[in-house]
């Protein structure tokens, strides 16, 4: 078993001109940057950890925009042995004060030594460090040296086991109290190799494109290491220039012969809705072999939307796949058979939210048209588990649970947590689904979560933040996600109680919650209602009955 | 309140906020506020491109040439 170290070294020495990434940047070309650009600019990041202190081990908090210096930041930890994780930057969707207060909550737990960021960025970071937090340095990118010939021996990354911790990925929740999964290389390592494999990566003819953030998992596992470890060219887009011109996705393919990209489901449906005829003249997709919906419940609609729209353009629609992941298990649990569309399964509504075993739909009943997320990957291993723990038949739904080679190494500095996650030496994921055969169709999720956009949000963070609002009482609010077709995504819907006569200020109290929310959570939620007191359903316990709010909230819609 | 704008403040009323009827003050900011995030931007600049056959580049999305009803009603006019 090898480290990134040592894969990095390989290119190095024996392919060091090839291909590595290509940087897009709006208004600017294309930068193109090389295995041995890569290595030697990480160097430099390397160099100054070295200067600097840090120690093989200790963690290192990137908050860093898409650029030249978020890559070299981040390999440069892995050369020095230290712990890279990257973190979101402050969007202008975020209050400043909240982003510094999540940080300062970040701090606390994880125990970062440093703090990697641009001089421009450092007054909004200084004052979420406490006395005596474990932050000994905050480097600025303008004080790394140039980038320079690398010399492995020198670099403490190289002495690392695979056991190690390579790095840390914070993916769920909405503030600072996020679980850091902790990967070792072997975890890392053994996920792409098992991915790559039911893929069938071809380190000859694949080109991966993707505009996804590198601090979700589908961004840094799938979009970003493995590429880059596996030797395959990536073509980056900012996440930012994708949200405004989702056609350059569709362009960048075009012009790299892109052939894999991942993305959440609501992305279907945005690039299907949104690009404009004109944005794609002379757009050629027909090398795209594969775009696999993940992080987020898949739906056979959104498939078809997108194939319809891109269809004259190239389109396979054996090129629309699906995987069910989780930073857990590093990334990819199961994968579609990549030389067929998905399996459809169209079961009877009702026997599957009512639990049981799935029914084929028929003629009287509401069906639901489910589709597969693959089987799983060569090194994992799934069970359905009813209530008591025992392995259910096929068809039956029941908590996903699953084991790998792959898992996390524990949530950083979290033994509790991380206890409570296993049931010996099964992985209990929250999420519900049913198996036919060795097809896996996710169906919901035990865990009271919210997944907008393929981000993980917890409805108790928002409603806490719904509290904050003058008016409001603690108790009196509920967070849920509702599926909007229209976006491919769960939406938020706020339901708060308060004591107000007219409209006009229905209105104003909701656009107090809706700011405030949006402001501390970079969550937009697509309706605030306030309602009358005594609205909302209480559980026998006086807590607020998120589904039945929910189901009630439906009826008066 | 100019037939434009009128137009503009139902589109964000119903189909971004979802509060029917609600109006907005000409100059009130709209996207600096959280009001309006940036993928109902997008829903936004697609629904000025079709009902006043104007262009909206992808570089304009933001708060800066976009804020309130008033300044997006000025580039509909100045470019139809």
């Amino acid at each position: 078993m090898t480290t990134f170290t040592d894969i990095l070294q390989k290119f190095y020495l024996e392919s060091p001109n090839r291909a590595c990434i290509y940087l897009q940047r709006s208004g600017q070309d294309d930068l193109s940057i090389s295995y041995s650009q890569l290595i030697e600019g990480a160097n430099a990041y390397a160099q100054i950890y070295a200067k600097k202190g840090i120690k093989s081990g200790e963690v290192v908090v990137l908050i860093l925009q898409h650029s030249p210096d978020l890559l070299y930041a981040f390999w440069g930890a892995v050369l020095h042995g230290a712990i890279p994780s990257i973190m979101p930057f402050l969007t202008e969707k975020l209050s400043p004060e909240r982003y510094r207060e999540d940080l300062s909550a970040l701090i606390s737990v994880t125990k970062p030594v440093s703090i990697i960021t641009y001089p421009e960025f450092e007054g909004n970071i200084k004052d979420a460090f406490d006395e005596g937090d474990s932050v000994r340095e905050v480097i600025l990118s303008d004080e790394i040296p140039s980038a320079s010939r690398v010399d492995f021996c020198l670099l403490s990354g190289l002495q690392h086991s695979p056991d190690d911790i390579v790095l840390l990925q914070h993916s769920s929740g909405t503030t600072g109290l996020q679980k850091g999964v902790a990967l070792s290389h072997r975890a890392v390592l053994k996920q792409l190799n098992a991915y790559s494999e039911s893929i069938s990566l071809d380190r000859e003819k694949d080109v991966i494109i993707s505009w996804l953030p590198l601090y979700h998992d589908m961004g840094l596992i799938a979009s970003f290491l493995l590429p880059i470890l596996k030797g395959i060219p990536l073509v980056l887009i900012s996440p930012f220039d994708w949200v405004r011109a989702p056609y350059k996705l569709m362009h960048s393919v075009s012009q790299y012969k892109g052939t894999l990209t991942w993305m959440p489901n609501f992305a279907y449906i945005f690039c299907a809705r949104k690009i404009r005829e004109r944005h794609l003249e002379d757009v050629d997709l027909s090398s795209w072999r594969a775009i696999i919906n993940c992080s987020e419940p898949v739906r056979w609609e959104s498939h078809q939307d997108f194939f319809e729209k891109f269809k004259e353009y190239g389109l396979k629609l054996e090129s629309l796949q699906t995987s069910y992941a989780m930073a857990e298990n590093t990334f990819a649990v199961t994968q579609s058979n990549l030389l067929h569309p998905p399996a459809i399964d169209n079961v009877d509504a009702e026997s599957l939210s009512t639990g049981g075993i799935t029914r084929p739909a028929s003629a009287e009943s509401l069906s639901v048209k489910m589709m597969s997320s693959g089987r799983a990957i060569p090194n994992t291993r799934i069970r359905i588990l009813n209530l008591d723990g025992e392995e259910v038949q096929e068809r039956e739904v029941g908590e996903i649970a699953l084991k790998s080679d792959c898992m996390l190494t524990e949530y950083y500095n979290r033994p509790q947590t991380t206890e409570k996650a296993f049931e010996g030496e099964w992985y209990l994921t929250g999420d519900f689904g049913y198996l036919v055969g060795e097809e896996l169709f996710v169906s919901g999720r035990k865990k009271e979560m919210i997944i907008v956009g393929g981000k993980n949000i917890y409805p108790q963070d928002l409603e806490r933040l719904v509290y904050e609002v003058d008016g409001i009482h603690a108790g009196r609010a509920v967070a849920f996600g509702l599926y909007d077709e229209r976006t491919g995504t769960e939406e938020v819907i706020i339901v708060a109680e308060a004591n107000v006569d007219t409209e006009e200020a229905r209105y104003k109290l909701a656009d107090e919650v809706r700011k405030h929310v949006t402001i501390n959570s970079a969550v937009a939620l697509r309706q605030v209602k306030i309602v009358p007191e005594k609205w909302i359903l209480k559980t026998s316990s006086g807590k607020a009955a998120r589904g039945a709010n929910k189901e009630k909230y439906l009826r008066e819609a | 309140m100019s037939d434009m704008i009128s137009t503009l403040n139902t589109f964000i009323a119903d189909e971004i906020l979802k509060q029917p009827g609600r109006t907005f003050a000409a100059n009130e900011a709209l996207i600096s506020s959280g009001l309006i995030d940036s993928f109902s931007l997008m829903d936004l600049a697609l629904f000025v491109e079709d009902t006043f056959g104007v262009q909206i580049d992808d570089t304009e999305l933001n708060a800066d040439t976009f804020d309130t009803l008033e300044a997006l009603s000025e580039i509909i006019q100045s470019r139809s």
